[in-house]
């Protein structure tokens, strides 16, 4: 191997850092070139990253070589360097996406906002790496917070009336949510003295404070998370931002929530974890995927259909929790199953997303209605767009598929009967809603009908993910046993079948 | 890593290479088009003629790929598959033809073209399936692929087709789906093995897998068209000829009633079946489901409709040998699944080809058209008289076996079901024949154009004659040793003596 593993972290992280800066200073033509390099670069510095795992396990780096409790540990696992991977593909399709997207924009103003795109994308992406690489619970409270910022920025980057509203609306939540974090975070570094996860690990106890710490941070992450009852800012957030950006919110930033909540809710607060938790967060998991999954059916708007999925889906991940209880049978499948939903969740949805955002481009609007023979006109992007649906539904061969599989596996394994219906039920929906936007375009165009020009820029990211969530359901044995290295944060590595 | 083990993947992946390139061919590159499709027809059927081969002097292929956890996507050939898969590529070189013949003029023909090659991909993987999860991952995989078949035509009709189809079998498959699941929580994961899984065989008698058994085999009834579920079969009727051809004879219909075959044969397996008690309860099904369609068929005027109740009825023949689970039913099931496939599909083409040339839908419009289309309406006559069971046509030793096989488990009701039915079979297919052949067109038919040399083109006409050829071959050399119903005995054998 040309780099170690260690050396991919720091590219990894500094990198999309300094292209961010670099975007400032440069003129136009010379940043977007920076990235595509970033764009280019980084998916084989993660899969380099990953190949590293799989050989020598978890890597630990200190930075500067400071060890803790006085120094900073960037941390990469199975789990953690999947999710980098995940980030890097996607965010590879949306940086070119983007380009053509705001290049081909319909007024001058919008072309311009591409210079304003890049840069708060690119730091962005330095926060999802960051989060995705942090061993300590306060490094993934600032990462979280620089995708926060980001992300507003991001949604009110198109500059009109809509999107700055969406981002107002999106700004007290998504603020109210990181408040709370970060309070459990004091609160837990009042009592056990140390912010890193693998100290912290050691010393928790059944203690109130911890209990209450755990408490806000749930919270807080329930909200970034999007999860009944706090998913209402959702919709309107991810279905008024420009396409890209739908797919960056829909696709990662929920995703990183969910990491979190993975590392910090999963073993880390045994102690104070009770079944209690455990069931309150799968009846909150399954009340979404449902009310989303009805609420998606009801939308006329292709765009909120897709954004309504997103709160349905996300419930998926939370079941993990009831059913990890379960015993180690049930529970290996369940981790499993939940992280690699959470996995094909991100790269369908975000096709999903960047196919809708192609489509608009073609035909202006997002109106349901008015898509009759869609299908017909613009085959190519549909073609994108069904295929992220397979995953959705959860069809085979796809990504989605094998994650339910998983997931209904260890709830009939364990006997949970109930969630188990649930699963298949939000199935079922997804089916519902995501057919009926299909059967309207497949319905036969007025006469007179031709062939839309295909946008390539926006088409062929596009297609790139919703061919990978396809591919991800027939290779799926690598990135699950990547996903087995070494979990110690936690205690994941129990849960192995 | 040798050809044994990467032959039975490429079965399936000739049609899908050639569906994703078609897919991306712009529509006026008709020739390249239809080469595509021919080639990767022919090809399929060079690879499977040394797995027949093969399979006959008991070598071993098998194709396996790690999926996640214990569950493998594991594509084998066994004599089973090769049945399937036989009958499947050579109808789909067949339909093919017909198709370019059929649709060539018309719109959106990549997007058809590919999505049909997917279809073929998908049949060929059900039947190369080596265990339950392969099964259903190619079986989703067809119903996917065929709802763009279904609706192509855009109409309010199609569309509303479209959506009951979905209904049917997006439902049976969420029911197979949790089946399979609970099955491999119960007993494990496993592979298909003749005379069942061994972990099954020996917890037999609990109520779970009673469960398990009608939930896999009523996911797989859906698309067999088992009564009560056959309602979306009559509807699809609205999709283009080729199409209900494939639904009915290569692909859809087929796989259901595939999967119930491997479900009682290689899963469950004969003694369990028999042991766990529902044996008795299949066998109701498919009696009344091949009387009940029988019965409604009788009652249609519109022609594709009546060959749509009639596929419900014949089809089921498929499901009642395998009910009965006896060495000779089992042999009668099984070569009538080749032969109701080349039967059917000949009446499918027929129809196709009166409503191309003639626009007739109606049997009460098709007085004296044997005189108009006689090599047509012959080939219907000849696979008309095998779906009765006329010796010496194919359909007679379905029938032949089926009622030995009843007397051999000893249930001679069963022949007085197949005799009621071949009664009612006569009943819906004479009159048809009988206004072709023996009565005066009440208008006068459209003259054939004086450029056209045949009654059709010849794209649309070579299908049906060659596979109502087939139908009396198979029929006339029976006892050659690589026919359909010697090769049902080779099934049948690897499967009662373990």
């Amino acid at each position: 191997m040309i780099l170690s593993g260690e050396q991919f972290i720091v590219i990894l992280l500094i990198l999309p850092l300094s292209a961010a800066i670099l975007d400032l200073l440069l003129p136009k033509r010379a940043a977007t070139a920076v990235l595509f390099l970033t764009a280019l670069v980084l998916p084989p510095a993660a899969a380099g990253l990953g190949a590293a795992v799989l050989k020598t396990g978890a890597i630990s780096y200190r930075i500067g070589g400071w060890d803790t409790p006085l120094g900073i540990r960037l941390y990469a696992d199975g789990l953690s360097t999947l999710m980098l991977l995940l980030t890097s593909v996607i965010g590879s399709a949306i940086s070119i996406y983007a380009v053509s997207y705001f290049a081909e924009g319909s007024n001058p103003a919008e072309r311009q906002r591409i210079d304003m795109f890049q840069p708060v994308w690119l730091i962005g992406w330095t926060g999802l790496n960051g989060l995705f690489l942090s061993g300590d619970i306060f490094n993934l409270y600032v990462c979280l917070e620089i995708l926060t910022l980001t992300s507003i920025c991001l949604i009110a980057v198109a500059g009109t009336h809509a999107s700055i509203r969406a981002a107002l609306r999106y700004l007290p939540i998504a603020i109210a949510g990181s408040l709370f974090y970060l309070l459990g975070v004091a609160v837990l570094y009042g009592a056990s003295g140390t912010l890193d996860l693998e100290l912290l690990a050691g010393r928790i106890t059944h203690e109130t404070h911890f209990l209450i710490a755990f408490a806000l941070m749930v919270t807080g992450l329930l909200i970034k998370a999007a999860l009944f009852p706090a998913h209402y800012w959702l919709p309107p957030a991810h279905a008024n931002a420009p396409a890209p950006v739908s797919a960056l919110l829909s696709g990662l930033v929920v995703t990183a929530a969910f990491y979190i909540l993975l590392r910090i809710a999963s073993g880390l607060f045994a102690p104070v974890e009770t079944p209690g938790w455990a069931g309150l967060l799968g009846i909150l998991g399954a009340i979404s995927v449902l009310w989303g999954g009805l609420q998606a059916l009801r939308q006329d708007r292709l765009k909120m259909v897709v954004a309504y999925s997103t709160v349905s889906q996300i419930g998926y991940g939370f079941l993990l929790f009831p059913l990890t209880l379960a015993g180690s049978a049930a529970a290996g499948y369940a981790w499993n199953g939940a992280v690699y939903f959470a996995l094909a969740h991100a790269v369908a949805k975000a096709a999903a997303f960047l196919a809708v955002g192609a489509l608009m481009h073609q035909i202006g609007h997002d109106r349901l209605q008015e898509m009759t023979g869609a299908a017909w006109r613009s085959p190519f992007i549909l073609m994108a767009f069904a295929m992220a649906s397979l995953s959705l539904m959860g069809l085979p061969p796809s990504a989605g598929f094998v994650a339910k599989w998983m997931l209904l596996k260890s709830a009939l394994l364990s006997g949970h009967w109930g969630y188990g219906m649930v699963i298949v039920g939000g199935g079922i929906l997804a089916m519902a809603y995501l057919f009926r936007v299909l059967e309207i375009t497949m319905r036969a165009p007025p006469e007179g009908w031709s062939r839309l020009p295909i946008p390539k820029g926006l088409a062929f990211p596009a297609m790139v993910l919703a061919v990978t969530a396809v591919l991800l359901g027939v290779f799926s044995d690598l990135p699950l046993r990547l996903l087995q290295v070494g979990p110690v944060v936690g205690g994941w590595g129990r849960f192995a079948p | 890593m040798n050809l044994n083990f990467w032959l039975p993947l490429f079965i399936p992946s000739t049609s899908l290479a050639a569906g994703v390139v078609i897919f991306f061919l712009p529509e006026q590159m008709r020739l390249t088009r239809s080469f595509l499709n021919m080639a990767s027809a022919i090809l399929k059927i060079a690879l499977v003629v040394p797995l027949i081969w093969g399979v006959f002097h008991q070598q071993e292929y098998r194709f396996v790929l790690p999926l996640f956890l214990e569950f493998d996507l594991v594509l084998e050939a066994d004599s089973l598959s090769l049945l399937f898969v036989t009958l499947s590529s050579v109808l789909w070189l067949v339909t093919t033809l017909y198709a370019i013949g059929y649709l060539e003029d018309g719109f959106q023909r990549s997007r058809f073209f590919g999505f049909f090659s997917f279809c073929v991909s998908a049949t060929t993987g059900i039947a190369l399936a080596g265990n339950l999860f392969t099964l259903l991952v190619f079986y989703e995989f067809l119903t996917v692929t065929t709802y763009p078949l279904v609706t192509h035509r855009g109409t309010e009709e199609a569309i509303q087709a479209g959506r009951v189809y979905l209904l049917y079998t997006l439902g049976a498959g969420v029911v197979l789906m949790v089946g399979m699941i609970w099955l491999s929580s119960a007993v494990g994961v496993a592979d298909f093995e003749a005379g069942g899984i061994p972990e099954i065989t020996r917890v037999t008698t609990t109520a779970p897998l009673n469960v398990i058994f009608w939930m896999l085999v009523l996911g797989f009834g859906v698309k067999a068209a088992l009564v009560p579920f056959h309602g979306w079969l009559p509807v699809a009727m609205v999709a283009p000829a080729p199409v209900s051809a494939l639904l009915h004879a290569v692909a859809v219909v087929k796989a259901g009633v595939f999967g119930i075959v491997r479900v009682v044969y290689d899963v469950f397996g004969v003694e369990a079946v028999t042991a766990m008690g529902v044996r008795e309860g299949l066998i109701f099904f498919a009696g009344a489901t091949i009387l009940y369609g029988s019965l409604r068929a009788i009652f249609q005027d519109d022609f594709k409709r009546r060959l749509a109740y009639s596929t419900v009825s014949q089809v089921s023949y498929i499901t009642l040998g395998t009910a009965i689970v006896g060495p000779l039913a089992t042999i009668g099931g099984i070569a009538h699944l080749v032969h109701q496939g080349i039967m059917k599909i000949t009446m499918f083409f027929c129809a196709g080809n009166l409503a191309e040339e003639l626009h007739f839908h109606r049997i009460s419009e098709l007085r004296g058209v044997g005189r108009r289309m006689p090599l047509t309406m012959g080939a219907f006559t000849v696979a008309a008289m095998g779906m009765i069971g006329v010796p010496p046509m194919a359909g007679f030793f379905s029938k032949w076996f089926l009622s030995l096989g009843a007397l051999e488990a000893d249930m001679p009701f069963i022949i007085g079901v197949l005799l009621l039915s071949s009664i009612l079979n006569a009943a819906y297919f004479l009159p048809i024949i009988y206004y072709a052949w023996f009565c005066e067109p009440e208008h006068p038919l459209p003259e054939r154009p004086a450029t056209q040399r045949w009654e059709i083109h010849p794209y649309l006409l070579l299908p049906p004659v060659f596979t109502a050829l087939v139908t009396v071959l198979l029929g006339l050399l029976a006892a050659m040793p690589l026919s359909p119903l010697s090769w049902a005995r080779l099934i049948m054998f690897r499967e009662y003596t373990p």
